[in-house]
């Protein structure tokens, strides 16, 4: 499957592939243990805390430790689990965070054992979009494992990440729309080369940030951490799970969190280009020095991770998810038409970029003075219904009055009825006899 | 690579064909509805595979992203919103569906024999990159022949499954009659009802009965009834106070202040 723009890709030595596979798998392994003590460190500093200081230096065997002693632990499976699907569960959730790094570039072409190659393991022309194909498989493992767990809080922890992963995969998908559209390509290494001028995070800026927004719901983490909210679900999908399932788990939500670090990188940070300062540099961007630049940015990635965890409180779910559907994905769709639109004039009409700040500016003014018209309309419209209700001309409804919960009509305000109030007034329906006595009561509902 | 199939594809068909098929079997013959839906998962998946060896990359992430990610999951969220032991009944309720099923079943096995056979024997096969340079590359030429020659189709489709989507909205709308009550004025009803606002008092834990079954006591002594679990109480589990024991307590501790 040779393809005249992809000739660098798939012609490597079988030697050379296995390398880069466990090279990439020990860099996962690496950095997961790394972030942890990190994270770990940079919370407790923002809790006036000093974090594990004991194992290695500065504490930094730590996490080696505690996966060690987490994964020769004793298994306790439930009683009512599946046993099939709690089995799979773990494993491919970890499987698929590994998977999604194929296609991360880390580097240029560089020279191994004599052999030319990119310092990426493969690159395709849809391979942005096999990044959130492996994502939304890796979303099975936290169901199947909310599932087959066989107990309540496991199931709604599983419920609640699916429903989660799939809102914010919509705003993810969206906000890669803009990038595809200026680098003219989906490939990760394409899209690299296309910042060589200026970062996609720059002119892109909402999209980038959309797109962080979106990782952390991805990811399940703080504020956005719903499916695991220990005050409400125990420990979410993965409460029943212990040793070292429940070790495969940490690493894929770990792995994750550098793999949509890494992506945010690639796409929207120039990937392995050398920051501004450093650019002026010629060999910035050659050799092995690329790898170093990658490095960094996706750790300031991560920190924002931790920095995101020690500052914010967890949303309420109703919140979260008006969030994700009301406004992230709205926003994008119409910044996405802009962009479009911006892009498709440069190109077809040839307008210069002063001139599609101009027409982009007369634009937004034309947008303001219809949504002024507008709002002075629907002041008025208010005004005139204040008025009227002032005026009584428009009765007070209660919802239950004639023995029938009915909605309100427009205008109309509502009123608590109580179910004694409500029996009453259908008494009235059923015995008018009884008529004399409950007007009374019917007149003061709240009795 | 022309119209000839290398050695890579053979392996990878025959894998692939292999996990396809026994998705495919696994998803009738399961018992189970969940099980089901996996196994269809992972007939899509290998799909989506032989997709990507036969040069139709954008496909096939596609056909995962939407079909495995999106539409099989949603299936997974129904099936788990129903219940976790609910099996599917096997008896027959509508009256011949059986017969009408395997009917209809064969007919389509046969549409698709003849179909698929035919364009073996007669369509010439084409050359994969020759169709893929046409546009300067698989996603560019999905996306000229989407936009030109497919458009209305592709447009109707779409509005097809907006139409559908809609449809559901409006079957599961319901009018709200009365405010939805915010969180404020919850936490008000919290307070002004009768019953305890806060968390409940926990159960009283002493040395000797590390246990939910012993009731906390209240300041004066006697026996908090609501720091008791409601079921223990049903079933009358719960343990009586040893009033001689608090005596013995209470008459150490005066002892200790004189």
């Amino acid at each position: 499957m040779t393809n005249s723009q992809f000739g660098v890709f798939g012609v490597d030595p079988w030697w050379l592939v296995i390398l880069k596979v466990v090279a990439i798998f020990v860099i996962l392994v690496l950095l997961t243990l790394f972030t942890i003590w990190w994270e770990r460190r940079v919370v407790s500093r923002m809790q006036n805390r000093i974090g594990p200081n004991r194992v290695g230096p500065q504490g930094l065997l730590q996490s080696l430790m505690d996966g060690i002693k987490l994964a020769l632990k004793e298994e306790i499976i439930p009683k009512t689990a599946h046993l099939a699907v709690y089995w799979i569960a773990p494993v491919i959730s970890a499987t698929m965070a590994f998977l999604a790094f194929a296609v991360i570039p880390f580097g240029p072409t560089v020279s191994i054992f004599g052999v030319e190659t990119p310092l990426q393991l493969t690159d395709f022309p849809v391979s942005v979009l096999y990044v959130l194909a492996i994502a939304s498989i890796g979303i099975y493992g936290i169901v199947l494992a909310g599932w087959s767990s066989g107990s309540t809080y496991p199931l709604l922890g599983g419920l609640r990440s699916s429903a989660q992963m799939i809102s914010y995969e919509i705003a993810m998908g969206l906000s890669f729309v803009a990038v595809f559209l200026y680098a003219g390509s989906m490939s990760t290494s394409e899209i690299v080369s296309a910042q060589q001028s200026v970062w996609f995070g720059v002119i892109l800026l909402p999209s980038f940030l959309i797109y962080i927004t979106a990782m952390t719901g991805e990811t399940n983490r703080a504020p956005f951490d719903l499916p695991e909210a220990e005050g409400e679900l125990v420990g979410g999908f993965h409460t029943e799970y212990s040793s070292l399932k429940f070790a495969l788990f940490f690493l894929a939500e770990y792995i994750n969190m550098v793999t949509v670090s890494a992506l945010a990188t690639t796409l929207f940070l120039g990937g392995w280009m050398a920051p501004w300062p450093l650019s002026l540099w010629d060999g910035a961007n050659q050799g092995w020095w690329p790898m170093l630049w990658w490095l960094l940015k996706v750790q300031i990635f991560i920190f924002v991770f931790i920095w995101l965890r020690g500052t914010l409180p967890r949303l309420r779910y109703d919140q979260f998810m008006k969030f994700g559907w009301k406004l992230l994905i709205p926003v994008s769709i119409v910044w996405i038409i802009i962009v479009a639109i911006a892009r498709a004039l440069r190109n077809d009409v040839n307008f210069s970029n002063q001139s599609l700040l101009l027409v982009g500016a007369a634009v937004i003014i034309l947008l303001l003075l219809i949504s002024r018209a507008f709002q002075v309309r629907a002041d008025r419209e208010q005004a005139a219904l204040d008025e009227a209700v002032a005026a009584d001309a428009l009765a007070i409804a209660d919802a239950a009055a004639g023995g029938f919960p009915v909605p309100p009509m427009p205008g109309q305000e509502f009123t608590i009825t109580t179910r004694r109030s409500m029996a009453a007034s259908t008494t009235i329906v059923a015995d008018r006899a009884v008529t004399e006595a409950v007007t009374s009561e019917q007149e003061n509902p709240d009795g | 690579m022309n119209t000839a199939v290398n050695q890579g594809e053979t392996i990878v068909f025959w894998i692939c064909g292999f996990f396809a098929v026994l998705g495919a079997l696994g998803l009738i013959f399961s018992k189970k509805a969940v099980h089901s839906a996996l196994w269809m998962a992972l007939t899509m998946i290998s799909l989506a595979v032989l997709y990507v060896a036969n040069q139709a990359p954008f496909l096939g992430m596609v056909q995962i992203v939407v079909y495995t990610g999106a539409v099989m999951m949603l299936f997974l969220f129904v099936l788990m919103v129903v219940g976790v032991d609910s099996s599917d009944s096997l008896i027959e309720t509508i009256k011949g569906q059986r017969i009408a099923g395997i009917l209809l079943g064969l007919g389509l096995a046969i549409l698709l024999i003849w179909g698929i056979g035919s364009s073996m024997i007669d369509v010439p096969s084409g050359s994969l990159d020759e169709a893929n340079s046409v546009d300067g590359g698989n996603v560019q030429g999905i996306a000229h022949l989407i936009f030109t020659t497919y458009l209305v189709p592709f447009e109707v489709a779409s509005a097809l499954l907006i139409t559908a989507a809609l449809g559901a909205m409006v079957l599961a709308h319901r009018e709200r009659w009365l405010p939805k009550p915010t969180q404020t004025e919850m936490s008000k009803a919290r307070f002004a009802g009768a019953t305890h606002p806060g968390n409940l008092p926990a159960p009283g834990v002493y040395a000797r009965h590390n246990a939910v079954d012993t009731p906390a006591l209240l300041p004066d002594g006697s026996v908090s009834d609501i720091s008791i679990p409601g079921p223990l109480k049903a079933r009358g589990d719960v343990r009586p106070v040893d009033h001689m024991e608090m005596d013995e307590i209470r008459s150490i501790d005066e002892g200790s202040q004189s």
